[in-house]
């Protein structure tokens, strides 16, 4: 079989484009996501009344089905519509959880001991939080900023139906004219964007991780 | 009202009781300057309650707790901790600091020079017995549990504050090396001068680092005294924690008054 035939090769210049417009809209929404969902899980550590609802919100967010609320923002005037930008809202509300989640339980997983010593010696809350808590926290965030990425990876192939782009344009194409190999042009490279994506922070997080010395990881 | 020079802490009528159940209970005492006062009793007793009254990481539901004549609800918080150095059991040191931030995280936070910083560092680091040059770069998991009591200790040392309040710092250590750096923290206390807060449930370490000894029984202070007076007492609790120096004290030549009496079993029971 000629090399340039081969589906992966033959599709290549498209593939490549709709990979950049995933990553594109990934990038926005976990950026986006990672900067609201970092200080909203600090502030549930500080301001205990807002936990509940905050927690809650998010995670009613994450197990509303990623089509349905696809759909939904499409009947959302201004937001919403057709294209990029409502799957990119979508994409950012579903990484809210794991981010707050992750920032929430790594900031009060930090030993209350170390908590105490920091406060009992003069440190304010802010230099304990800057200097102390997220410092140890670090892997907790970045583990959650990790599975955010992966999990909007994979949805934004369902962006595809609402006319955002991306990879997911393959698979519904190839879906329409029963062709598995256009299917396959769109699930490969998503499949490797969300490997490389997960390889590549958590061999951040093993880096902070080993400069932040003995601050245990569990996380995700 | 004038202020007695020499009156460091003074507990005045002081009780703690969140939620009306009552952890610490009228609690009357002063603390002098330059003595080393160690708080005694057994855990649940209201020893490490009492201590974060000093420095107010807890206020009093019930008196006041002066410090320096000023009650501590009309200190600025971080200023009065800032003048108390604070010391408890081995998880106090920042894991993902190194021995010298460690050691230099309050005069880094009141804004020294970073050099002045790392001399005060490797003075300290000295002072505790420990090699500058080869402990200034370890993480505290590189450290023994004794070295990093000794770091602990010089931390607390480093802005030079007139008060420590040490709670239970020596409690992981083997007898041994507990032995060792409680006698050496006694020279240096002395030294010093500092005002000594110290809370323990080891009698032997009450005996071997206090100028006076109170004993709390419940969330009350039962006796306080020198190690004499405590050695005469006839509290219950008093004579429960005697019960615990019996076999180590007929070695120990710095208790007569309680060799004397070991013989005599009947005599405190
Ligand atoms: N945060 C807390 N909430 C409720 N009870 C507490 C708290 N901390 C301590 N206690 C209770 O207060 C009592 C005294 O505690 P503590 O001062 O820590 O004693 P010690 O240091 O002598 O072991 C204990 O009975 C303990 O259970
Ligand atoms: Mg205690």
């Amino acid at each position: 079989m000629d090399l340039s035939e081969f589906f992966l090769v033959r599709y290549a210049p498209e593939i490549l484009q709709e990979t950049g417009t995933h990553l594109f809209i990934v990038a926005i929404a976990v950026g986006v996501a990672t900067l609201i969902g970092i200080p909203l899980g600090i502030l549930i550590t500080r301001q205990v009344r807002w936990r509940k609802p905050i927690l809650g919100i998010a995670n009613i967010l994450q197990t509303i089905p990623s089509l349905a609320l696809f759909g939904f923002l499409i009947s959302v005037p201004v937001i919403g519509g057709i294209g990029a930008q409502t799957a990119i809202i979508a994409l950012t509300l579903y990484s809210f959880l794991p981010i707050i989640r992750n920032t929430y339980t790594g900031i009060t997983s930090v030993d209350p001991a170390i908590r105490e010593a920091g406060r009992g010696m003069g440190m304010t809350d802010r230099q304990l939080l800057l200097q102390v808590e997220i410092p140890l926290a670090l892997s907790f965030i970045l583990a959650g900023v990790r599975v955010a990425t992966v999990i909007a990876i994979g949805i934004a192939t369902i962006a595809a139906a609402i006319g955002a782009g991306g990879l997911g344009v393959f698979v519904f194409r190839g879906i329409a004219m029963v062709n598995n190999q256009l299917i396959l042009a769109g699930a490969i490279p998503a499949a490797i964007l969300a490997i490389l994506a997960d390889w590549g922070i958590s061999l951040l997080e093993r880096r902070l991780l080993k400069k932040g010395s003995q601050a245990t990881t569990k996380g995700f | 009202m004038l202020q007695k020079q020499e009156t460091v802490i003074e507990f005045r009528d002081v009780s703690y009781s969140p939620q009306h159940r009552a952890i610490v209970s009228n609690l009357n005492f002063s603390i002098r300057r330059g003595e080393a006062l160690i708080l005694l009793g057994r855990s649940g007793s209201g020893k490490t309650t009492t201590m974060k009254l000093i420095n107010r990481l807890l206020t009093p539901t019930q008196g006041e707790v002066l410090f320096d004549g000023i009650p501590t609800n009309q200190w600025d918080e971080i200023k009065l901790r800032r003048k108390i150095g604070y010391v408890i059991q081995e998880t106090g040191l920042f894991p993902h600091f190194t021995v010298e931030r460690n050691v230099g995280l309050i005069p880094a936070l009141e804004g020294w020079k970073p050099k002045q910083i790392k001399t005060r560092v490797f003075e300290l680091l000295n002072l505790v017995g420990l090699e500058p040059e080869q402990f200034a770069k370890r993480y505290p998991h590189e450290l023994s549990g004794g070295q990093r009591q000794r770091i602990g200790v010089a931390r607390a040392l480093a802005a030079d504050p007139p008060v420590l309040l040490m709670d239970e710092p020596f409690g992981a250590l083997d007898p041994i090396t507990r032995l060792e750096i409680q006698s050496e923290f006694r020279r240096l206390q002395q030294e010093l001068g500092k005002t000594v807060v110290f809370v323990t449930h080891d009698i032997q370490e009450a005996f071997v680092l206090a100028s006076r000894i109170g004993l709390m029984d419940t969330g009350r202070l039962v006796v306080l005294g020198t190690p004499e007076d405590f050695l005469g007492s006839q509290e219950p609790e008093a004579l429960a924690f005697k019960q615990c120096l019996r076999g180590i004290a007929s070695s120990e030549a710095s208790f007569p008054q309680f060799s004397d009496g070991d013989s005599n079993n009947g005599k405190w029971i």
